[in-house]
């Protein structure tokens, strides 16, 4: 990692980490006797390790080759292994928290333990954790070689990486404490937003420089989606976040909205993050990943544009979809629901163009199980776009709201979606990053595969069935009048469900942690590939100058 | 200028509507301009060989 810097960008990121962990030690001297003190030591220990890890290579010796010649992995491999440990993690903390709804004596009488804190955890750690870094990791893969240029910066790449991570860690300390502004997928305060703002400034600087240097002239549909992803979240995080700290020395801080706009702005946001977060970025993945693997080109490229800028349109506007039947005017609540049903035409374009492509393919989805872990994905895409649409519908969402249903709903994109074309992407991308023959197991991928079609299937359904059983108990009325059923009676209905739950995220857990496994033995015990032609090695190779048997 | 509920649903209802319609024509006719196929087609390709490294 350090052996690629030259000694100024060594000392350029030795100052930056510096500032930070100076910013920590600011945060804790100031916000002692309240949680940000704390937050403040959990900042200035990362933000430490990274010095001394700096300090220990500063003196190394510098890169000799011509950096310009290749693309700069590293950022990307590093970025995949943190995504991997953040999914085991958060994944983990999944199964916990749905096993504390069967089990409640799983809480073990911690306050940092409850529900409302562990979910919050497991909710970024999986989002942001496990998502936000494989787009990050994927996106610079992916600009570079379809830019057919190389990131432009040395120590950008890893601000923007280790700097979104001390965010997901600020994040989930900060829940496990209590500190929260409870806006949904906004849970962090004023302080980890406003770092945010910093490094998502930065990573959009850099996107635009690398594509400002490339050599295609055409950007290709990829990027775009990636780049919609990174510019539209700089937008959203800002303005949802715009707050008022209560002090400068406290975490607390107030909303500079009230009432419906709050509300409304929190789920034009909100939603937009399942948006352009959970699905612009990842179809990013899905047009660049899937033609790849499948060695054939997008189905129709023209759809492929026509779908990219009708979600950009479209879904901007569905947030008030949350807010059915609340003091929202009726009118807004209407245009959520009709941009809903609208938003079914570009999703489906997406899908069915990723399925078109496979279309004298199907040999290689049934003997690669990579390929069919991006066909599931594409499936899913589908199937949870509908469901999206017509639970959007004002007189569904009477029936589907506040239930597990919406559960169930956000997991199938959640598991099904985007964590299969992640993972999808994960096994096609590290062999070609460590420069390795193949994959340590194929055998591990097909358990996964297995494992994670298992898993996503078994939560589904017990959601759907929780969900509609608790929409039809709360509006079951008795003859005179009054409500058949009380909510604890819904709640004991529930049990069977949430133990089904639990088990179907423990198989997709199980397939996470055998993809660490395998990655890491990928890294480990893989021979390196051969290449085809002659190349220049680098510095780090360790090859001999002469080839032997000269 | 105040900005009330009346006028903003007002701005929604009119121009919101035909902007959107608007982009929507522009974005079609892009997508299907004839003359662009090639271009196109090219894009869809490149990226099935591209772990040579940057060009320069």
């Amino acid at each position: 990692m350090i052996a690629q810097l030259r000694t100024a960008e060594r000392q350029l990121a030795l100052i930056l980490s510096g500032l930070v962990a100076f910013a920590g030690l600011v945060m804790a001297a100031v916000g002692r006797g309240d949680p940000m003190g704390a937050q403040g030591w959990i900042v200035a220990l990362c933000a430490g390790l990274v010095v001394i890890f700096l300090l220990r290579g500063l003196d190394g010796p510098e890169p000799v080759e011509d950096r310009a010649t290749a693309y700069y992995d590293d950022p990307t491999r590093v970025g995949i292994l943190i995504s991997l440990a953040w999914a085991v993690v958060a994944m983990s903390t999944g199964v916990w928290v749905a096993s504390q709804l069967a089990w409640p004596d799983l809480r073990f009488d911690g306050a940092w333990s409850s529900f409302g804190r562990i979910r919050p955890a497991h909710t970024s750690g999986v989002i942001f954790g496990f998502g936000g870094n494989a787009l990050i990791a994927t996106s610079f893969h992916v600009m570079q070689r379809t830019s057919r240029a190389r990131l432009a910066g040395q120590v950008s790449p890893w601000f923007v990486l280790f700097g979104f991570n001390l965010f997901c860690i600020v994040a989930a300390s900060g829940y496990l404490m209590g500190i929260t502004q409870s806006k949904e997928y906004a849970e962090p305060e004023w302080y980890a937003d406003i770092w945010l703002v910093i490094v998502w400034v930065t990573y959009f600087t850099l996107y635009i420089r690398t594509l400002a240097r490339r050599n295609e002239p055409h950007i290709y549909v990829a990027n775009w989606y990636y780049m919609a992803f990174i510019l539209v979240m700089a937008i959203l995080h800002i303005v949802n976040n715009l707050a008022i700290p209560a002090s400068f020395a406290g975490a607390k801080s107030y909303s500079a909205f009230s009432g419906v706009q709050d509300a409304m702005i929190q789920w034009w946001y909100g939603h937009n993050a399942v948006a352009f977060f959970l699905t612009a970025g990842f179809l990013g993945m899905l047009y660049y990943f899937l033609p790849k693997r499948a060695e054939r080109p997008i189905y129709s490229y023209r759809l492929s544009i026509l779908s990219f800028w009708g979600i950009v349109f479209f879904y901007i506007w569905v947030g008030s979809h949350h807010l059915h039947y609340t003091a929202l005017p009726q009118w807004v609540q209407t245009l959520g629901m009709t941009f809903s049903i609208m938003l079914l035409i570009p999703s489906w374009a997406s899908a069915g163009n990723a399925l078109m492509t496979l279309n004298g393919a199907w040999h290689k989805v049934r003997d690669d199980a990579t390929l069919r872990f991006m066909m599931v994905a594409a499936v899913f895409y589908g199937l949870s776009t509908f469901e999206g649409s017509f639970m959007a519908v004002r007189a569904v969402n009477s029936l589907s709201h506040y239930t597990d249903w919406t559960v169930g709903h956000v997991h199938s994109g959640a598991m099904g979606w985007v964590a299969m074309i992640t993972f999808g992407s994960i096994y096609a991308v590290v062999p070609l990053l460590w420069r390795k023959e193949s994959m340590y197991s194929w055998k591990l991928v097909e358990w996964h595969f297995w494992l994670a079609l298992a898993g996503t299937v078994i939560y589904v359904f017990a959601m759907w069935n929780s969900g509609i059983i608790q929409g039809l108990m709360w509006r079951t009325y008795t003859d005179s009048g009054t409500l058949a059923y009380s909510f604890t009676d819904s709640l004991v209905a529930m049990h069977p469900y949430y133990v089904a739950r639990a088990v179907g995220g423990g198989l997709f857990v199980a397939g996470a942690v055998l993809c660490a496994f395998n990655v890491l033995m990928t890294i480990r015990r893989v021979p390196d590939r051969v290449p085809e032609y002659d190349h220049p090695t680098s510095s780090e190779a360790g090859e001999p100058a002469v080839p032997a048997g000269e | 200028m105040e900005l009330t509920h009346a006028f903003t649903s007002a701005i929604a209802k009119s121009f919101g509507l035909f902007y959107l319609i608007a982009l929507s024509i522009g974005v079609t006719v892009y997508a299907f301009w004839p003359s662009l196929g090639k271009r196109f087609d090219k894009a869809a390709k490149s990226i099935l060989d591209d772990e040579d490294g940057p060009c320069r």
